[in-house]
Formats: C-alpha cells, structure tokens, sequence
C-alpha cells in the first residue's frame, strides 16, 4: 500500500489558510465591532436636560463608551450601541437620567 | 560535539540553540532540571532570553501565549498535575495557532502519589491541537526539541508542539548526545517569521472576539487541515535534520524490523528500546516479528499503520495509559484505524513506573503469537493488564 496524503498541494493551501484563518480570528476595534448592541436593551436612558450639570459622571462610567461629552457640554448617548445597562442613571449626581422601558 | 547529558539538561541545550526569547515556568518533578538549567543559562548570559516567574503552570502557559501572540519564539515545560493546570490554556494557543513548544516529562497523575512515568498525562490533551511527539532516547529528546520549533513555525503548520519524554527514564538518565554546533543550528532554523501575527503596541486587535457560530466551525477546519499538513512537514523536516545531523528516524513512525514481520507490536517511549531487544532474541529465536513505534501521537500515523499492520497476521499494542472503560489508549486509536482488517491485542503496563525489562516483553510477545496461531479468529476482547505480582496477561 502508497502513503498518500489527502491534501495534495500544501505549500499553496497552507498559505490560503493562514490567511483564511487570520482574518478570521483576528479583529479590530471599531464601533460597533459586535453588532448592533442598542438592540439588546430592554430600558433605554433618558436624560433630562433641564436638570443635567454637564458633570460629564455618565461619560465617565460608561462601559461601553458611547456617551460623547466635553467639559461645559451636554451628553449625549448612541442609542445604536447603549445596551440599557442603566449605569449613567445610577451614578448621576442630581438623577437627571431615567431609565424608561422601551416601547412606551 | 559530543557529551553525556541527561534527557532534562539535553532539553535546555536544544532550547539555547533554537535561541529561544521567552521562558516562563513553574517547577514540577521531573521536569524542573530544564528549567532550572534554563534560569541559570539566562542568568550566566549565556542565553539571551526573558525568563518569567509565574504563580502556576496556568499562568505560565499564559505567559508564554502572550509572548508568543507578540512574535517571540518561547518555551515552558511541565509534568502531570502541572499539564492538567494548563489544560484551559493549551486549547486558547492551539486555537490562536501560535506555535509554542512545551516538553512534558511525562509522570504518572495521583492519587496515589507517584513521581515516576506513564503516558496518562501527556495523552489527557491528544484532541487540543497539539502536535505531540514521544521520544525513545535522549538523542532523540534533543532532536525532537528543535525540529518542533521547525514544523511549528512553518507557516503550512503554524500550532504549537509538544515534546513528551519519559520522567527519570530519559529526563534523568545521563546518555551520550551529539550537540550540533549554534552556526549549524541558525543555517537550519531561521529566526521565527512574524506569523501568524503578532501584536505589537500601539496596533489594536482582538484574537478571537465572539462572532458567528460558522466562524468557529470554520477555524476548527482550519486547524484539522493544518494537522493534515503538518504529517508531511514532520517528514520533511526529519529528513532535512537528517541531511544536517546524520540522524533521520523516519517520520511519524519508526519501522523497527517491520518489512517482512508477520506480527508488529506498537509501542512509543523510551520502554520502546526493551522492546527492540525483545524483537531481536525473538527475530533470533525464528519469530517474525517487528515494531512500529509510533513517534508522534499527533498528528497520527494512519497512513503507516495501515501499511504495516493490514499486512500482518496479528498486531500487539502495548500501552502506558489506559481510557477507563475503554481500554488502552494507542491500541483504541490503532484498531479504529484498522477497523477490525487486523486482529490486535491491547496491553496495559508500566502503568505509575512499573517496569518491564525486555525479558518481559519476550514473554508477552510469545504468548500473544502462541494465542493467535493456536485459533486464527481469535477475539482480543479484552484489554490485557500485566500487573506487577499477579494479574492478566
């Protein structure tokens, strides 16, 4: 009986999957990089900016960095990507955000 | 150069000469010579390499990953209990493709607490991605080393190696070792190539981010191809190191008196030797019979197997680790290659250190001929203990 080997022209298929396999297991950051994750919310922030100090608190405690703010601004938060964890409500200081289910 | 090194010390010589960058290590009988010897040669200078202290083997597996995925050839080594701790760690850099080589000194798993050598250990992680390789002698120990970095690094591989050797059978035996010269070495093994990436400051990646179920299915794929691949790299660089040293020892299996046998016995280690002896008074004695000792578990010599044992008239297979509730785990992995074209007879020995001498193989060897040619279509069953003061054989 021949030894035969089952994948016949390695050098140029050892190549393909190297970098098959790379661009497969390799990723960049970049927004959004895990999907659409706003879909994944259940209650959404709400802020009230009558009430709001410009502290920049939610920006700050953010997990997921998509609350923009500069000094002596308001915040404002992607809904594309905010999950609803709630955490800008939880830690502002005079609770100017709510969280409201969504939907209603 | 020649010298009388012990399998342990043979190990960090081949580690120097590969010119390894990063070590990281956590001691663990029998394998804490290498890296003892290894802390002394980057102490002395003599090797110019990071050395990392970690709190676990698990974290030294992780260490060495993160040099690894950062572009530095590395190394660690570790024994029973330790290769458990790293079990979780050997399937992120199998699954990264980062090819580190690890030599595991293989030792019996308590309780009972025993330091001495079976395959139990080096056999837990067959199914991680790891090529795994077993050595027979010192010489070979060294060599194996540093062709793993060879077939590791090739970019048609490109997973990591391990090289298994038998604890205080080879890891502290002192035996007589042809050193190739450093200059030889680098002619051979060029600096690691950056793949199959490498993660440097400043340029931000993710290795293996959550994505589509299919993604996973897919790199898996990858991996088994690679696997395929490597069966014919692991030649081609035994032939090559051949070319260099002089030493060529035939690929995935070595063919021991195999090519007109009527029954081969499968085997691996260092208890391999004994079985060349016991081969030879039988051969003396007019029995027809060989070894197919099998030198890497992973990727698997299928092709070989085949080739000598469909042939035969009946195959032993002797094993130092045993599947509870299935038998021995070469002669499973053998007789599901055969698919019962072969009858084969599965042995377990040696088990936590128990020896057998040559003498003992002759015996076994006979019976199992006796057995076969007093009824052709026997049925082994059963697998077979040789236990030390009275058991099955």
């Amino acid at each position: 009986m021949e030894v035969k080997y089952r994948v016949s022209d390695i050098d140029s298929e050892g190549i393909v999957d190297a970098k098959m396999f790379r661009e497969k297991l390799l990723s960049k950051p970049s927004n959004g990089s895990a999907g659409r994750t706003g879909t994944w919310r259940l209650y959404k922030p709400v802020i009230s900016y009558d009430k709001c100090t410009k502290c920049g608190f939610c920006w700050l405690y953010c997990p997921d960095d998509v609350i923009t703010w500069k000094p002596r601004e308001y915040p404002v938060i992607d809904m594309e990507y905010c999950k609803g964890c709630g955490i800008c409500a939880d830690v502002c200081p005079v609770d100017a955000i709510e969280m409201v289910l969504e939907g209603e | 150069m020649r010298k009388v090194l012990i399998g342990n010390v043979a190990i960090a010589e081949a580690v120097k000469l590969a010119r390894v960058e990063v070590i990281s290590a956590y001691p663990i009988t029998p394998q804490t010579i290498i890296v003892e010897k290894l802390a002394e040669m980057v102490d002395s200078g003599e090797l110019n390499a990071k050395y990392i202290r970690v709190d676990s083997e698990h974290s030294a597996l992780a260490a060495v990953y993160g040099a690894s995925a950062g572009g530095s050839r590395v190394f660690t080594a570790t024994s029973s209990h330790g290769l458990l701790y790293m079990y979780e760690m050997l399937w992120w850099i199998a699954n990264s493709r980062l090819p580190v080589v690890m030599s595991v000194v293989t030792r019996s798993l308590g309780p009972p607490w025993n330091i001495h050598t079976d395959h139990q250990d080096a056999l837990t992680i067959r199914d991680a991605g790891w090529i795994i390789g077993f050595a027979e002698n010192v010489q070979e120990v060294f060599d194996m080393t540093l062709q793993a970095y060879k077939i590791s690094e090739d970019k048609r591989v490109l997973l990591p190696s391990i090289i298994a050797l038998d604890g205080f059978i080879l890891s502290h035996t002192a035996e007589p070792l042809e050193i190739p010269s450093q200059s030889e070495v680098d002619g051979w093994l060029p600096p690691r190539e950056p793949l199959p990436f490498v993660m440097k400051p400043g340029e931000s990646f993710a290795v293996g981010n959550l994505g589509p179920d299919e993604v996973t299915m897919e790199l898996r794929w990858y991996i088994w191809r690679a696997m395929e691949r490597a069966k014919k790299i692991i030649e081609d660089v035994d032939k090559e190191y051949g070319e260099l040293t002089g030493r060529e020892y035939g690929g995935l299996t070595e063919k021991y008196r195999v090519d007109d046998a009527d029954y081969i016995v499968l085997g691996m280690g260092s208890w391999s030797g004994d079985m060349k002896e016991a081969i030879d008074v039988l051969r003396d004695e007019g029995y027809k019979v060989g070894l197919l000792r099998i030198r890497y578990v992973r990727p698997f010599p299928m092709e070989d197997i085949l080739k000598y044992c469909v042939p035969a008239k009946a195959v032993l297979v002797y094993d130092r680790a045993v599947s509870m509730g299935y038998g021995g785990i070469l002669a499973g992995e053998a007789s599901s290659i055969l698919r019962g074209k072969t009858p084969l007879k599965s042995v377990v020995a040696g088990l936590g250190g128990v020896d057998m001498r040559s003498e003992e193989f002759v015996d076994s060897i006979k019976r199992f001929i006796e057995e076969y040619e007093m009824d052709k279509d026997v049925e082994w069953l059963n697998t077979y203990w040789l236990l030390k003061g009275g058991g099955e054989g």
